[in-house]
């Protein structure tokens, strides 16, 4: 008699290091309830731009079905090149230097996988996006984690970076305008951060993906500082920007040698992106500005809606300068993040996401998502005052 | 334009009935300034007119709308403001505008029936000195109105979570 199976023994061991995302109880107890307001999603409201939509239905009905090069079509490389140009002054070539991905997220992990040997340290600087600590440990490496406080208005120093890199350190991951704070960093601090770099010989991953969505001061793209090109894995896409999410366009920009790695992971998994959403992708960058400018206002009015009506209910919110998230604290209630966020949803059907997911210095605050219709956002502000008042 | 007024402009253009607090928590700027803002529009005649976009169909009152293309004979040193003038005047006519190509000017016209507009087209308009001829088409159904589409389907649900 054959003996049973334990399927679990054969699970390898870096995925046992990881942790079900915290993201993911919130997302089960939201499932089974009737009219909630979500504040949870980390996704514009809007709906493709329609001019995108339209061209992707037009390839497809014109038969472009196909496979596309490994990097992507040469026309959506040599149009994001051209935005950064433009943008930020930086070039790269969209022959060797660009390589199209299927959403920032798998553009992590290539970039993660392509430099990490068994044993390196990535540094993750937090609170931060949910996949960068897995994706380093799936890649055989060792998640450094470091807070970005409060008090600092959730940006990191460079003395903080310095402080924990080690002979073994490869790299460093940042995100700004950050998600979850909404915090962004200024050009003269990054330049503090590309000299620490520099200094100790190490890589910087950079996610842009909420880069357009800067409502106050000007974005600073950190491989256009000086010397820094070639020491940057630069990672954006059109999720955010162009509402694109559920076509999953990304791309990643790096020295050739860089992305000819990544490339190989990606030729040999993915293979390429789906070619009509590489199609949608050449629209938006052609002929999406306008859209573009009308998002980045109405996410700057429900920004000033929902950090101005967090801070009249006296949970204290610094004010986030880019992406769609506030950050507001809950310390003064006395509860948890966690202990709020669950209460909150189960008693007034307001869906928000405990801070600490993100990372320790995340603890005592909610992420707030204010990609909402104004009507929920005000629903929801009028729910949290009815929820805290009764504390 | 500076910023401040365009973010007025956008919010009032999407919702005419919004108060000064919400737009004033909205932009940043206090009630005052947004008030402030809002009359210096008015007196400067870049806010027009206040209107609301009614679906009469749905209300029950079936108004019948023609847009009659018209090819006009112009007076000498009036020009086309004289036309334009004797046309805008009717209360049955809701738009005028002159364009280019075959026609010279378009209007739009409301009734309570067909019939009433056909008349409303015989006798008034093209009995007009300058009018030359009329194209009256009717209209049979108005999908989009001032921006706003009228029987727009429902959108696709995001979920409350992100995965």
């Amino acid at each position: 008699m054959r003996t049973q199976c334990n399927p679990s023994r054969f699970i390898s061991n870096s995925m046992q290091k990881v942790p079900p995302s915290g993201i993911r109880k919130f997302f089960d107890m939201a499932s089974g309830s009737e009219d909630v307001i979500s504040l949870g999603v980390g996704e514009p409201d809007y709906v493709t731009p329609w001019h995108i939509r339209e061209a992707c239905i037009h390839s497809i009905e014109h038969g472009e079905t196909s496979y596309t090069s490994n990097y992507g079509l040469i026309e959506l490389r040599e149009e994001i090149s051209r935005s950064y140009v433009k943008r930020h002054g930086v070039y790269y070539n969209p022959e060797e230097e660009i390589l199209v991905t299927t959403g920032v997220s798998e553009a992590l992990d290539l970039a993660i996988r392509a430099i990490t040997n068994p044993g390196d340290e990535i540094i993750v600087v937090q609170p931060s996006y949910v996949a960068y600590v897995p994706s380093v440990i799936f890649a055989g490496g060792v998640p450094v984690t470091i807070g970005a406080r409060g008090e600092n208005d959730f940006k990191i120093t460079a003395a903080e970076i310095e402080a924990a890199i080690t002979d073994k350190t490869k790299a460093v991951i940042i995100n700004y305008p950050n998600n979850p704070t909404g915090a962004t960093i200024g050009k003269d601090e990054l330049e503090a951060i590309a000299d620490v770099i520099v200094e100790h010989d190490i890589m910087m991953i950079s996610d842009d993906v909420y880069e357009r969505l800067t409502y106050e001061g000007t974005h600073t793209c950190f491989s256009a500082l000086e010397g820094m090109r070639d020491r940057t894995i630069m990672l954006n896409g059109f999720s955010k920007a162009y509402s694109m999410t559920g076509f999953r366009m990304a791309y990643a920009m790096a020295a050739p040698e860089i992305i000819n790695s990544m490339m190989l992971i990606h030729q040999y998994s993915m293979l390429c992106a789906p070619i009509t959403a590489q199609v949608g992708a050449i629209e938006a960058l052609r002929n999406g500005e306008e859209e573009v400018g009308k998002m980045v206002r109405e996410y700057d009015r429900r920004r000033k809606l929902i950090v101005g009506g967090l801070n009249d209910l006296g949970l204290d919110c610094f004010n986030p300068r880019g992406a769609f998230y506030a950050f507001p604290s809950i310390k003064s209630t006395g509860l948890t993040a966690d202990e709020f966020a669950e209460r909150l949803l189960h008693e007034q059907n307001v869906v928000t996401i405990p801070g600490d997911i993100f990372g320790d210095t995340g603890a005592g605050h909610l992420r707030c998502a204010y990609a909402a219709s104004r009507e929920d956002i005000k629903e929801a502000l009028d729910r949290i005052s009815t929820f805290v008042d009764g504390l | 334009m500076d910023e401040q007024t365009r973010n007025i402009l956008e919010i009032l253009e999407e919702d005419a009935r919004i108060v000064p607090e919400e737009i004033a928590a909205l932009t940043g700027m206090t009630v005052e300034e947004v008030e402030q803002k809002i009359e210096y529009l008015e007196k400067a005649k870049i806010i027009r007119q206040y209107k609301t976009i009614i679906d009469w169909e749905l209300a029950g009152e079936n108004y019948v709308y023609a847009i009659i293309e018209l090819k006009v004979q112009l007076e000498r040193k009036l020009g086309y403001q004289a036309i334009a003038e004797r046309l805008y005047k009717f209360p049955e006519v809701r738009s005028v505008r002159l364009l280019s190509g075959e026609h010279d000017i378009s209007i739009t016209v409301r009734g309570n029936s067909m019939k009433q507009v056909a008349f409303f087209v015989a006798e008034k308009i093209a009995t007009l000195d300058q009018v030359q001829s009329t194209a009256t088409h009717f209209v049979l159904k108005t999908y989009k109105e001032n921006g706003l589409i009228l029987d727009e389907p429902d959108q696709v649900k995001r979920l409350a979570v992100s995965p």
